[in-house]
């Protein structure tokens, strides 16, 4: 009933509409103004133009400076973060004034060069000085903007320095998996061919390194102290981000990449900063992945640098925890494996020397 | 000089001069397989606006799942089916299929098709005074592989499994793997072949366009004198036989590995349950092959829409469009560097970091020709006589959304800052502006203007006007927000932002911009009003209503097939005589011969008069 009667009412909002659009045009043909090829309400267009313009600054003003609810610039806890924000607000502050400058011309001119009777326009087909002017002003800013962000792009980009913390974050359909390197600080091989459903990330045990590396439930990394996040994917493309860390890198199945950055404030700082006693660094997922590609939440930890060695202390290699594949490491490397991995009842020991693997595969 | 150009020019020609064999087509040869190149510019027009409508509402209903994700959608069931839960709430894969179709069909079917494929085929004969299209047949040809690409499409939109869903940009292993996402299943295929058609389609219109140029200019029409529109045409036409090629190759690829079980794209998955065999492919080398398409298919889709504002702005300022040759020489230096800018897509892809900062550096330089443009319309509009028909204002508005989404390009080409938002609603908010809505304005600007020529009958102006700032506020209202957003992180392509803290601002901000698109979207239908009402019931347009200069407006009221009755006119100057010093009336059409205008010629002037 309800909805026969909104329709009702929209087909006759749409009668009266037309109705009005037909007795205006028939006005207009009575007044026979079109003789005039200027538009009645040319001068109104004009106003209206210079309205716009100083309602978009004035409103555009307001929002960019406090009037919106919520804060859109996310406080930075990185190095290089410090570094890409100076470069984002010079450049916002260039492109801000040619912004404001260009829109006061093109609707200012407008209003102020509307048709007039007895206005002619100024015949002025070609100024090679004023064309060479505003193309070699850009280039020379241009040129500026381009200068500085090489030379933070390559600082960023460049190889992670000696002795950095080393961590690899694997993305999957719909979530991510993380490994330590362990006491030894090297992560061991892993190979897609021995993915399962325990061994998420393929690890390859034939690898000495692999034996003490860890998966945890979320990532912690140590405030000021380069972090290198070796990054892949298993199935499809995913993108490591983190807007606080001014952070983001492709996860690309079969071609491992990297990012490497310094936090600078622990999570705690982080809390007080924001105030919001709940704060956590969020790993985000930003590059399209399927139906569940905006749920790809991974909390990061930034820690002190001693709690952090004391978190990665207390971490158990993931060998422990799932002994069962000590059969797939070499027969040889079992014993070496176990102690890594700090298993004290290897179940290999009991079992006849050749096992086959079990449960998994 | 003879008898026939005066006639000419005095518009004296009767159309008992016809040299031409008049016989009456029947409707289906007249209207539907139709060589004349004024009825395939008209279907590529409506097609073209079906599918803007199509793509208009998918990103309706996706703002509304943004903006109110709360919201019960119960009341699209009946269109939407199961994609609509049976608690109202949408599908999450829907979501991403109507992001990806929204895209696709918005870039190649209305920016690309619906305005190159109608401004190019209706306006190159016509202001170069060309009978038709160098291939009649290939222009058929032309528009029927696009329906036929058209049809797929909007099959594909109805299978069971969904249509492509992973984004526009398709890329794999995302697209090539049924087990990733329902709609890499048979709906991905149907894209891929809708889109193969689509290409041959472009390539068609392109060899036909560039063919056209080069050898049926009007005597006279010396490429110096071509109007800037036709410039455009003519270099985007050239910009897509380049590049769509490369992108037949990309997506050939991607077919081979989906059904044929090679492995260029792909290598080390596993994926449901299981590794696949696939080793050695690199998703990086789709990337690379899709942007060397896809950015220039960018300047592809503004190109034209920068061609008609060049010729509206000059003839509704009543003052030529200033810096003429730096005009073309931008469009030619834009599409020089269109083919070497591509990879500042790919910034954070695990590319070289070097090869990131020569693609940064080079993609910086293309601001300086799209500068210069806008400075050189800024400038037209300076001192002039402006009058403000619809197709002026969406021609301002165009300038000024290339302006706000252009400056926004310095940010994501610069690769530092790039990194944090790169994928973010600030690359949305960016290239919406400066692309979408500042090309889609082009297509709009260019109809209100060539309409009466169209048609033989005048658009409604106060329906225009009402058009134009509802569209014009309401696109500033949904995308400038969004750059707030964007620089807050929130990622793109995003069911909903509730499972992050750091996204749970912006709500009411989202809800505000989800209202501005519904507006924006719903004063569309004024325009449909006013355009198929006034097809049929129009005022009957003057022969001339702008009083411009160039030569489509010495044709008949409603030009037959071969345009101009009598003999083709003959071109003497440039299109862009308005208010010169000492001429009676404010233009000066490009057929008139300077020694008809001695009170106005320059001193080189009366030097050519002499030899016409």
């Amino acid at each position: 009933m309800l909805n026969t009667i909104i329709i009702i009412a929209a087909i006759l909002i749409l009668v009266i509409l037309f109705a009005i659009f037909r007795v205006s045009s028939l006005v207009d043909v009575i007044k026979g103004d079109s003789s005039t090829k200027i538009p009645s309400s040319n001068g109104t267009q004009a106003n209206l133009l210079l309205l716009f313009l100083i309602a978009g600054l004035v409103g555009g003003g307001y929002y960019s400076f406090g009037g919106l609810e919520d804060d859109f610039v996310l406080p930075v806890a990185s190095k290089h973060g410090v570094i890409t924000d100076t470069l984002f607000w010079w450049t916002m502050a260039i492109t801000g004034v040619v912004f404001i400058v260009t829109h006061i011309f093109l609707f200012g001119f407008s209003w102020k060069y509307q048709h007039r009777k007895n206005q002619v326009a100024y015949f002025y087909p070609h100024n090679n000085k004023l064309e060479m002017i505003w193309t070699i002003i850009p280039a020379i800013v241009l040129a500026a903007l381009v200068f500085t962000g090489w030379k933070a792009w390559m600082d960023i980009t460049r190889e992670s320095p000696e002795g950095s913390e080393v961590i690899e974050i694997m993305g999957y359909q719909y979530a991510w998996s993380v490994r330590y390197p362990g006491a030894d600080n090297v992560l061991g091989d892993y190979d897609y061919l021995k993915i399962d459903a325990t061994n998420q990330m393929g690890i390859d045990f034939s690898d000495r390194a692999s034996f003490d590396d860890f998966i945890p439930r979320e990532i912690h990394v140590p405030k000021g102290k380069p972090v290198r996040f070796n990054i892949r994917a298993r199935d499809v493309i995913h993108s490591v981000y983190q807007p606080h860390f001014r952070l983001q890198m492709n996860a690309v199945p079969g071609m491992p990449t990297q990012f490497w950055f310094e936090p600078t404030k622990t999570t705690e700082e982080m809390r007080t900063e924001t105030k919001n006693p709940d704060f956590q660094y969020e790993l985000v997922c930003n590059k399209i992945c399927g139906q569940g590609h905006f749920a790809m939440r991974y909390i990061i930890v930034v820690d002190e640098l001693e709690d952090y060695k004391e978190w990665f202390k207390s971490q158990e290699p993931w060998l422990k925890q799932n002994a069962d594949y000590l059969t797939e490491v070499p027969a040889k490397l079992r014993e070496a494996a176990s102690i890594a991995a700090g298993i004290e009842n290897p179940a290999y020991l009991d079992a006849p020397n050749g096992l086959t693997i079990s449960g998994s595969k | 000089m003879s008898i026939t150009d005066i006639q000419v020019t005095d518009e004296a020609v009767h159309g008992d001069d016809h040299h031409e064999e008049h016989h009456e087509q029947s409707f289906i040869f007249k209207y539907i397989f139709s060589t004349d190149h004024k009825t395939i510019a008209k279907q590529f027009l409506i097609t073209g606006i079906f599918w803007a409508i199509l793509g208009g509402g998918l990103s309706v209903i996706f703002r509304l799942q943004l903006g109110f994700p709360d919201m019960n959608m119960g009341f699209l069931q009946p269109f939407l089916g199961d994609w609509i839960s049976n608690s109202g709430k949408l599908d999450p894969e829907f979501y991403l299929a109507m992001i990806t179709m929204h895209g696709t069909i918005m870039v190649f079917f209305v920016l690309t098709a619906g305005l190159s494929g109608t401004f190019s085929n209706y306006l190159i004969p016509l202001q170069l005074g060309a009978r038709d299209m160098a291939s009649g047949f290939m222009n058929l040809l032309s528009y029927w592989f696009f329906f036929l690409s058209s049809v797929i499409m909007f099959i594909s939109m109805f299978l069971s499994t969904g249509p492509a869903s992973g984004g526009w940009t398709i890329y794999p292993p995302l697209s090539a793997l049924p087990q990733a996402m329902s709609g890499s299943g048979m709906g991905m295929t149907l894209w891929l072949v809708s889109m193969v058609f689509f290409i041959a389609s472009t390539l068609l219109g392109g060899i036909n366009y560039i063919t056209t140029v080069i050898n049926l200019r009007t005597e006279g029409m010396t490429f110096r004198r071509m109007p800037l529109t036709i410039w455009a045409f003519f270099i985007t036409a050239v910009l897509g036989l380049l590049s769509f090629p490369v992108l037949v190759a990309c997506v050939l690829l991607l077919v081979f590995d989906r059904s044929f079980g090679t492995s260029f794209y792909l290598s080390e998955i596993f994926i449901g349950g299981e590794a696949l065999p696939n080793l050695g492919g690199s998703p990086i080398l789709f990337q690379h092959l899709f942007w060397f398409l896809g950015h220039p298919e960018v300047y592809i889709v503004i190109l034209p829409a920068l061609g008609i504002t060049s010729e509206v702005i000059s003839t509704n300022s009543r003052k030529p469009i200033f810096g003429y040759t730096a005009m073309i020489g931008s469009i030619l230096a834009i599409a020089f560097l269109s083919f070497i800018v591509w990879a500042h897509h790919m910034f954070i892809t695990g590319m070289n970091p070097f090869l990131g900062s020569i693609f940064m550096f080079l993609t910086l330089i293309i601001a300086i020709p799209s500068a210069v443009k806008a400075f050189n319309y800024i400038t037209t509009l300076w001192k002039g006589n402006l009058v403000f028909t619809p197709a002026m204002l969406f021609s301002i508005g165009l300038v000024s959304f290339f302006i706000s989404g252009g400056l926004t390009g310095l940010f994501l080409g610069n690769a530092a800052i790039d990194i944090n938002l790169h994928d973010t609603y600030f690359v949305v908010a960016h290239f919406h502006l400066v692309m979408g809505s500042a090309a889609f304005f082009g297509l709009l600007a260019g109809v209100y203007h060539w309409f009466p020529k169209m048609f033989g009958r005048m658009m409604d102006e106060k329906l225009g006007y009402i058009h134009f700032w509802l569209t014009f506020v309401g696109v500033y209202l949904v995308f400038f927000p969004l750059h707030y957003i964007g620089i807050a992180g929130f990622p793109r392509r995003y069911y909903s932002f509730t499972n992050f803290d750091a996204f749970s601002s912006f709500v009411d901000l989202n809800s505000f911009v989800t209202v501005a698109a519904i507006i924006t979207f719903g004063a569309q239908f004024i325009f449909l009003f006013n355009f198929f009402y006034n097809i049929f019931k129009g005022k009957k347009a003057p022969l001339n209503p702008w009083n411009s200069n160039t030569l489509e407006w010495t044709t008949p009221r409603v030009p037959e097939h071969g345009n101009w009755p009598g003999e083709i006119p003959k071109v003497y100057r440039w299109p862009y005589d308005y208010s010169k010093p000492g001429a009676e009336d404010d233009f000066i059409p490009q057929t008139v011969p300077y020694h008809k205008t001695k009170e106005s010629n320059t001193d080189f002037e009366n030097e050519e008069s002499k030899k016409e």
